[in-house]
């Protein structure tokens, strides 16, 4: 599946395009943006409508939504990013490791995640966040990938059930090829196209727990800004300044939108036959 | 001279509900130098299981059992484990299976999987090893060489795939090559070809070719012996001449005779009736007893491969009596 697959998916072109310009926008659009947006700024006004001087309006503490939101999104996205690379890489390893040896090691393994998997990941993620005091980014992508690998290492080893039984992995073996050869060069680049796939999805997901978890004042800590985070903030001013609210809620609405369009154009059977 | 491949009672055994059943029970056989011999027989004869044995590729829970002996150019294969059985997989025996469709990695070049095998057994550096495949890949009949090593598995038709499955299973220069079924999933016409190639492979390359097969018009006139396999066991063996002329056990006639041929006078094809019995419900004595049309009270007990004729054995009471011989 290659990039110019995806953009002759019409899905798939939107996708990229709004998960393009969310990306560019969060990463250059902070030196134009009027500062400072940790500190309260008593200069400005009060939950200033949207208007000429702050596009978006100010939020309870003075402070322009709009770069809160470019800055909340930087923060959003990269513990989205550091959480889903961490969770595929353990799923990957768990279920490669699984359906390559099989036997005792499966069953052990497979069976730890069935007991992972009975537990809302939200609850197993409140364990671990309300037992730590203080929560820093790194804790917290930590945290999140560490809960989140379960339902890939699953996805990877069926997979690799399927291909062990395809002559050409049993020819590499057959010709010499070693454990680790077989593993890495024969199953891994061909468990890649699904895990592609999912692992975009989870991108959506990881941004929506991200901003749970912060709403419910357990995840990224003020005043760091987050998407979940300015929307606790700003709950009580709902009715008579919704923009500090709709902002971040536009926000992860797209970005979600975005990379769930990316998914499923990667999952799109039409999609996989034309590569 | 010693044969370079020896097989001396190769037992192969699976669990079953009543115990472990043997779909490979007592094998013996060789292949000498720069020779092909053909492994002939139904599906669920044994004879892929056989030359998975070979190379300890039997899948679990499937095992090897005690007492089997697969000796090649002196070394003892069987006791081999780890590094040392890997480095007689594909540098001394080198496999190429059956269907082209699915025996290549779909995610890397031709090039690229021709490499891997040399780069696994023979020192040299990547950029040899590259050369090395185009040069195969060219020595197995594949046009343009270059540019197909540059393509992926998709690219290429049924028949170029075994070109270059063949090509693989010879890049680390083994002195035996197994073939299981490598013509089955091809037209006939490419079959010829391919079938055309390893014989070419076998004189320039002194190779030494094991076939397996269920298709008797790709042994003939191929293979310098065959055997011929029936529920785990051989039932005969000899110059493939020798056997295709007077088969002396009546399942090799009920082969032959189920076989169409252009020649000689029109004559009904006979189906041998019923089907190879499931391993687990072998009968006793003579496992063709069944289906066998010259059964006698004696085939209850299990003949022994009784010579007949020059370097041929047949394991059938009645073999070498005028009644079986003439075909």
């Amino acid at each position: 599946m290659t990039a110019a697959v995806l953009w002759r998916h019409a899905g798939g072109r939107a996708g990229m395009l709004l998960l393009g310009a969310l990306i560019l926008l969060v990463l250059l659009a902070p030196p134009f943006l009027p500062a400072p947006y940790l500190q309260p700024d008593p200069e400005h006004g009060r939950l200033l409508p949207p208007g000429a001087g702050h596009l978006l309006g100010t939020d309870d503490l003075s402070r322009d939504v709009l770069a809160r939101v470019v800055a909340g999104g930087r923060v959003s996205l990269a513990v989205a990013a550091g959480a889903v690379l961490l969770s595929v890489t353990l799923g990957t390893l768990v279920g490669l490791a699984a359906g390559y040896l099989g036997g005792w090691v499966d069953q052990l393994l497979m069976r730890l995640v069935d007991a992972a998997l009975a537990v809302p990941r939200l609850f197993l993620l409140l364990i671990i966040v309300g037992i730590m005091e203080r929560i820093p980014l790194g804790v917290l992508i930590v945290a999140i990938g560490a809960t989140g690998w379960f339902g890939t290492s699953r996805l990877v080893r069926a997979e690799v059930l399927r291909l062990r039984t395809l002559d050409f992995v049993r020819g590499a073996q057959a010709l010499g090829a070693g454990p680790r050869r077989v593993v890495f060069r024969h199953l891994l680049p061909n468990v890649l196209g699904p895990l592609a796939a999912a692992t975009t999805l989870a991108v959506g997901d990881v941004i929506l727990l991200e901003a749970g978890l912060s709403f419910l004042g357990l995840g990224v800590q003020p005043p760091t800004p987050s998407w979940g985070g300015m929307i606790l903030a700003a709950r009580s001013d709902l009715v008579n300044a919704p923009w500090v609210s709709l902002a971040p809620g536009v926000a992860i609405v797209l970005t979600v939108l975005a990379v769930n369009l990316v998914g499923e154009a990667l999952q799109d059977p039409a999609g996989e036959a034309a590569t | 001279m010693t044969p370079l491949l020896e097989v001396r009672d190769l037992r192969v055994s699976f669990p079953g509900r009543h115990g472990r059943v043997q779909p490979v029970d007592g094998v013996s056989f060789t292949v000498g130098h720069g020779e092909t011999v053909a492994l002939v027989g139904e599906s669920g004869s044994g004879k892929s299981l056989t030359s998975l044995a070979l190379l300890q590729l039997i899948p679990p829970p499937g095992r090897i059992e005690q007492g089997s002996v697969v000796c090649l150019g002196g070394t003892d294969l069987l006791p081999l484990t780890g590094e040392a059985l890997r480095r007689v997989r594909g540098r001394r025996i080198g496999m190429v299976f059956q269907d082209p469709m699915t025996s290549l990695n779909p995610v890397l070049t031709i090039g690229d999987q021709v490499a891997e095998t040399i780069r696994a057994h023979l020192p040299g550096s990547a950029r040899q090893a590259a050369d090395r495949a185009v040069a195969l890949l060219g020595e197995v009949g594949l046009a343009e060489p270059a540019l197909r090593a540059r393509q992926y598995p998709h690219q290429l038709s049924g028949g170029m795939r075994q070109r270059a499955l063949i090509a693989i299973a010879l890049a680390a220069e083994p002195e035996l090559l197994v073939a299981d079924e490598p013509t089955s999933a091809l037209d006939v016409t490419v079959q010829a070809q391919i079938l055309e190639l390893l014989d070419r492979l076998r004189a320039s390359r002194r190779l030494s070719v094991l076939l397996i097969t269920h298709d008797l018009g790709v042994v003939a006139g191929r293979a310098d012996r065959t055997l011929v396999m029936y529920a785990g066991r051989l039932v005969e063996t000899g110059p493939t001449a020798a056997v295709f002329g007077a088969p002396a056990h009546p399942y090799t006639r009920g082969l032959l005779a189920s076989l169409p041929s252009l020649r000689g006078p029109r004559r009904p094809l006979v189906a041998i009736p019923g089907n190879v019995p499931d391993p687990s419900q072998w009968p006793d004595g003579c496992r063709f007893r069944p289906r066998c049309p010259l059964a006698e009270a004696r085939c209850g007990t299990q003949p022994p491969e009784l010579p007949v004729g020059e370097a041929r054995r047949a394991a059938c009471w009645l073999a070498g009596t005028a009644g079986v011989a003439a075909p």
